[in-house]
């Protein structure tokens, strides 16, 4: 194909693409004089183009497109829905004859003669919809043309006197309009065309390839520089401390270097609203076919991601797109029904995070059917109803992610043709993103999308199994576990298959050396002093074997040889930094040889049970004290760790003090079995509540751990809040309040002017009532002494669902504090039930959560939360009661 | 390089005629040629990163000045043995499709310019695995020249696998 027509396919291909985006603007604002002549000169551009390369059938139809454009420019006409049509009817025809054109080199035959007859009744004021917009003087009544404007419009009419016999059209007598439209322009407004060429100029257009080679060109030169520093580093070591001449070069050559990578990788990058061009329209079409009104929103299309990721996402998107307003948004007249404006609103929010880029897509429709998809899963045999009855809202709503999986009742045109959220997830998965979804029925759905912003550049892991190194995506690493075969730390056969317990749970395994056949089959499997990588991919989590585990690594990924492209174990290879080539594995394609379509649904139900045993990781603080039961206390309730000489210990008034940060501080032994003088120093936890330290001497601190607390025994003893298993072996949890009351013994009786209970002076009136949900027990006990002694009338709940029976029994409260994560109904989902009515309605409520993000907060807020607190922060959470209670006296 | 070709080219008369220009190489003994412009690189024995999974052509990969080169053993293409391990292999790189291959062979010989009239298609009964990677064979004085046809060889080596 001619190198003149290409170039013309890819820039009318472009102009078009932004033409659709402005026409919907344009239908919602049409009194945009800068978007009419914007949009005019676009159809003129391609009008023009089109001439110039001879394609008389292209020419014609966007010609007469642009007469139309020039009455509503003009303001003679007014811009209504059938015209917005129009005009995209003819911009349909455009993009069909380009396509054509551009696989067969030429235009295609046929004839537009009917599009054309449309345009020209339209253009020549002879529709019956036709509605001027200045009654009188502007309506052009049939033959006479409108003369003060002069020599540009005369021209325009002759072109619609020649056009208007089509048989002419495509044959010779097509070059004659050609000729009067290319004076046309430059008379027109040249002002407009100088402005337009000065913008040019900024921007360049580079082929994709030379960028490629540039990337790869700058990866060599980023290795180049990283071995030259590795010898210059060597050689300083070497010859004494003095720096060597090359010191000062090679460091500006670094800079230099890293500058250039940067820059390098900015011009890969492109804003997210290329890929949304098109939602528009299709949003657009999508609300006509349908007979539905939709509002598409779009926030943050100048957020920049890597051109490939880009690519990648964009069929994802509109599908999803379309699935927003196919399903999640109703008719209107459901929507009225239903106490909701007319129209619908999608919204399309990108931002970056980390190194992540979020989209989210949120509609305010109909939301998820949950029993439709409950339905469907009986029905596709993916669960039983006992295993559907033990999931959370959130669980089931998962399986829309399951492949043949579409709950809309009839295959439209637009969505529900079982290609679904399946082929959504796979191709997201695919660039290393995941998608997560919330969904309130009535209320609608959102969906968060979190991919990385380039594929070229990924943080990787680099482990060695068989003396091979491979790198592994540090996004789909979860943890990794040394294993010992002398300790609890073990891998464990069944039938010669390794599985793991981690954390009492069993974690199926797979060699890397077996899978990749990087060992004789013969050969008997040493399991001692291996690493496994925990890996999750969708919600299935095995473990991967591997010999050794070194650093992380920034590698630039470069897809693998087309020989090698259907071994499902890459996803590329990279060049390390000692310039050797290493594999990238892909824990999709290992999880496909490691059975994950033989486990999902189990998977699903272990979460589930893990989140019924009321499970919830803490970081625990591990000592010995007294005798040999281990003894474990929420690091976060700990200050800090100190070793204090014996001999400083100083006795005031039957107590041991200590100097310390220029305070004396009281100390405490855990227990009477510690004893103070085996050692020189000692070791001391020291807690500090509000402004006042203590510490706690015990004998020895173990360990830190995060685990999932689960308190088995209540204790009688005091300071124990009662026993759990840490690491198989029964632990006492400290009772911290227990000791903290035994120092400060006016502690908390010194109330009388406590701030945080009566903050105007309201002292003397009744207890506020408060309304503790937290599925731990553990928590549960922390808490709800705290609470009480701090005036406080606590009520604690292990579950929202009896909390939600209480308010139908007409208890009430002054504030309700909830836990999040919760087995049968999470936090998000009770505030949302407490919110939507009901005599708690107004009710304060805040969160409770040891791990908040911001997209929980934003979720809670929205949800009806009233505030955030972290689980382990007493002060806080205390002032945030009384600040929330203040608010709502105000209120 | 040059010379040494036509040398060996116009070795007995001064011929006419168009001339083509291959780069020999050497494999179990027998000679073969690739047309110049398709070489992109001549290497000598070079590290390779063993590909787990791969097939057994597939020799494993190299790193060329921040490129990834795949490494293609020809002996195993042309179902030969593999030599002692003391022989020092040299690779040809090549290009196709945007990726790069090397080539491993025993050693490389000189460049020629051979006359097409010397060109003759490969004789129905050769080997079938030879006969599908090679596009003829040159009449060389003392020699006959086998062409490889490289698009071919990695074009079976990617619908093989």
């Amino acid at each position: 194909m001619d190198d003149l027509i290409a170039e013309f396919i890819t820039e009318t291909n472009e102009s078009l693409q932004e033409l659709d985006t402005d026409l919907i603007r344009l239908e919602q604002n049409p009194n945009d004089k800068d978007l009419i002549s914007k949009i005019f000169r676009l159809m003129h551009t391609i009008k023009g183009t089109c001439g110039f390369l001879g394609l008389p059938r292209l020419e014609t139809v966007a010609h007469r497109a642009e007469n139309v454009m020039g009455r509503f420019r003009d303001g003679d006409l007014n811009v209504t829905p059938a015209y917005v049509s129009l005009i995209l009817e003819s911009l349909d025809r455009v993009r069909s004859l380009l396509g054509h054109i551009e696989k067969n080199g030429t235009e295609p035959d046929g004839s537009d003669a009917e599009l054309i007859a449309k345009l020209d009744a339209v253009y020549e004021g002879r529709d019956h919809e036709s509605t001027p917009a200045k009654p009188a003087p502007a309506a052009p009544t049939s033959d006479m043309p409108i003369i003060p404007e002069g020599r540009e419009s005369t021209l325009e009419e002759l072109d619609a006197i020649f056009a208007a016999t089509p048989v002419l059209a495509p044959t010779l007598s097509a070059p004659t309009p050609v000729i009067t439209e290319d004076l046309a322009p430059v008379k027109e407004d040249p002002r407009e065309e100088n402005k337009e060429s000065s913008l040019a100029n900024q921007t360049l257009r580079v082929n994709v390839d030379v960028l490629e080679n540039l990337m790869t060109m700058v990866s060599e030169l980023v290795l180049t520089r990283n071995q030259l520093l590795q010898i210059s580093r060597a050689q300083r070591a070497e010859s004494a401390k003095e720096k060597t001449s090359y010191t000062g070069p090679l460091q500006r050559l670094n800079h230099v270097v890293s500058d250039l990578q940067d820059g390098v990788m900015k011009t890969r990058m492109q804003p997210i609203g290329n890929a949304w061009a098109k939602l528009p329209r299709i949003i657009r079409d999508l609300s006509q076919e349908l007979k539905k009104k939709i509002d598409l929103v779009m926030i943050g299309q100048e957020t920049e991601l890597d051109r490939q990721v880009l690519e990648m996402i964009k069929d994802p998107l509109t599908h999803m797109i379309r699935n927003s307003g196919d399903h999640g948004i109703e008719i209107p007249a459901d929507r009225v029904k239903a106490g909701k404006l007319e129209t619908g609103t999608i919204t399309l929010k990108a931002f970056h995070e980390g190194g992540h880029i979020i989209i989210q897509i949120i509609d305010d429709g109909k939301g998820l059917p949950m029993a439709r998809i409950k339905q469907k899963i009986i029905q596709n045999g993916l669960a039983t109803e006992a295993e559907l009855a033990t999931m959370s809202t959130q669980q089931i709503q998962q399986f829309i992610f399951k492949a043949g999986f579409s709950t809309a009742d009839k295959v439209t045109s637009v969505s529900g043709r079982g290609v679904g959220m399946d082929v959504v997830r796979t191709n997201i998965e695919k660039i290393g993103g995941s998608i997560e979804l919330q969904s309130i029925e009535g209320k609608g759905s959102t969906f968060t999308i979190k991919i990385p912003l380039t594929l070229a550049i990924v943080s990787s892991l680099i482990v060695e199994s068989g003396g091979e190194r491979f790198a592994i995506p540090q996004l789909s690493v979860n943890e990794l576990v040394l294993t010992s075969e002398k300790s609890d730390q073990q891998i464990e056969m069944i039938k010669g298959t390794p599985v793991f317990r981690l954390r009492n749970k069993l974690l199926p395994l797979v060699s890397l050396e077996r899978l990749l056949n990087l060992s004789p089959e013969s050969e008997v499997q040493n399991f001692d002093h291996k690493y496994i990588i925990v890996t999750q991919v969708g919600a299935y989590r095995f473990g991967i074997i591997v010999d050794r585990v070194f650093d992380t690594e920034e590698i630039v990924v470069k897809p693998v040889s087309k020989i090698l492209r259907n071994i499902e174990m890459f996803s590329g290879n990279t060049i390390l930094g000692d310039g050797s080539v290493i594999m990238i594995l892909d824990p999709g394609g290992i999880a496909k040889m490691a059975g994950e379509n033989d486990a999902p649904i189990e998977q699903d139900l272990d979460q589930a049970n893990d989140l019924i045993a009321g499970r919830e990781k803490t970081s625990l603080l591990l000592f010995m004290a007294g005798n040999d039961t281990l003894k474990a206390v929420p690091l976060s309730l700990v200050a800090r760790l100190e070793n204090i000489a014996v001999s400083q210990i100083e006795y005031a008034s039957n107590q041991m003090m200590i100097q310390y940060r220029g305070k004396l501080m009281p100390l405490i032994a855990y227990n009477d079995a510690v004893k103070l003088h085996d050692q020189k120093t000692k070791p001391v936890l020291v807690f500090t509540e509000r402004g006042r330290s203590m510490g706690l001497i015990v004998d020895e601190i173990v360990d830190i751990t995060e685990q999932f607390i689960d308190l088995q025994t209540d204790s009688n003893s005091q300071g124990v809040l009662g026993s759990t298993i840490i690491n198989g072996k029964a632990t006492e949890l400290v009772d911290v309040n227990h000791y903290l009351r035994s120092v400060f013994t006016d502690f908390f009786k010194n109330h009388g002017d406590d701030p945080y209970l009566t903050p105007h002076g309201t002292a003397g009136s009744r207890k506020r009532r408060v309304l503790l949900i937290d599925d731990s027990p553990f928590f549960r006990n922390m808490l709800t002494p705290l609470l009480s002694v701090s005036g406080y009338e606590v009520v604690s709940l292990e579950s929202p669902i009896k909390a939600l029976e209480m308010a139908e029994n007409g208890e009430h409260f002054d504030i309700i504090i909830s836990d999040i994560e919760m087995p049968d109904m999470s936090g998000f989902e009770f505030a949302t039930r407490v919110r939507a009515g009901g005599q708690w309605q107004s009710i304060p409520l805040l969160a409770l959560s040891s791990h908040a993000t911001p997209q929980d907060m934003d979720h809670g807020f929205k949800v009806g939360f009233n505030g955030y607190v972290a689980k382990f922060d007493r002060d806080t959470l205390l002032s945030a009661i009384n600040q929330t209670l203040i608010g709502g006296q105000q209120s | 390089m040059i010379d040494t070709a036509s040398q060996n080219a116009s070795e007995t008369r001064a011929r006419t005629g168009t001339t083509r220009d291959f780069l020999t190489l050497r494999i179990n003994g027998q000679l073969f040629g690739i047309p110049i412009l398709q070489v992109q690189d001549v290497l000598g024995e070079v590290h390779l990163s063993r590909v787990p999974l791969a097939p057994p052509q597939v020799a494993g990969s190299l790193n060329l000045r921040g490129r990834i080169v795949t490494a293609i053993d020809v002996r195993k293409c042309l179902g030969l043995s593999q030599p002692d391990s003391t022989l020092k292999r040299m690779s040809v790189v090549v290009e196709q499709d945007h990726e790069l291959y090397s080539l491993m062979i025993d050693r490389v010989g000189d460049v020629l310019s051979l006359y097409d009239e010397d060109f003759e298609h490969t004789p129905a009964t050769l080997d079938p695995a030879w006969r599908a990677m090679a596009t003829g064979i040159y009449r060389l004085e003392s020699d006959l020249l086998v062409i490889l046809d490289v698009p071919k060889l990695l074009k079976t080596l990617t619908l093989m696998n």
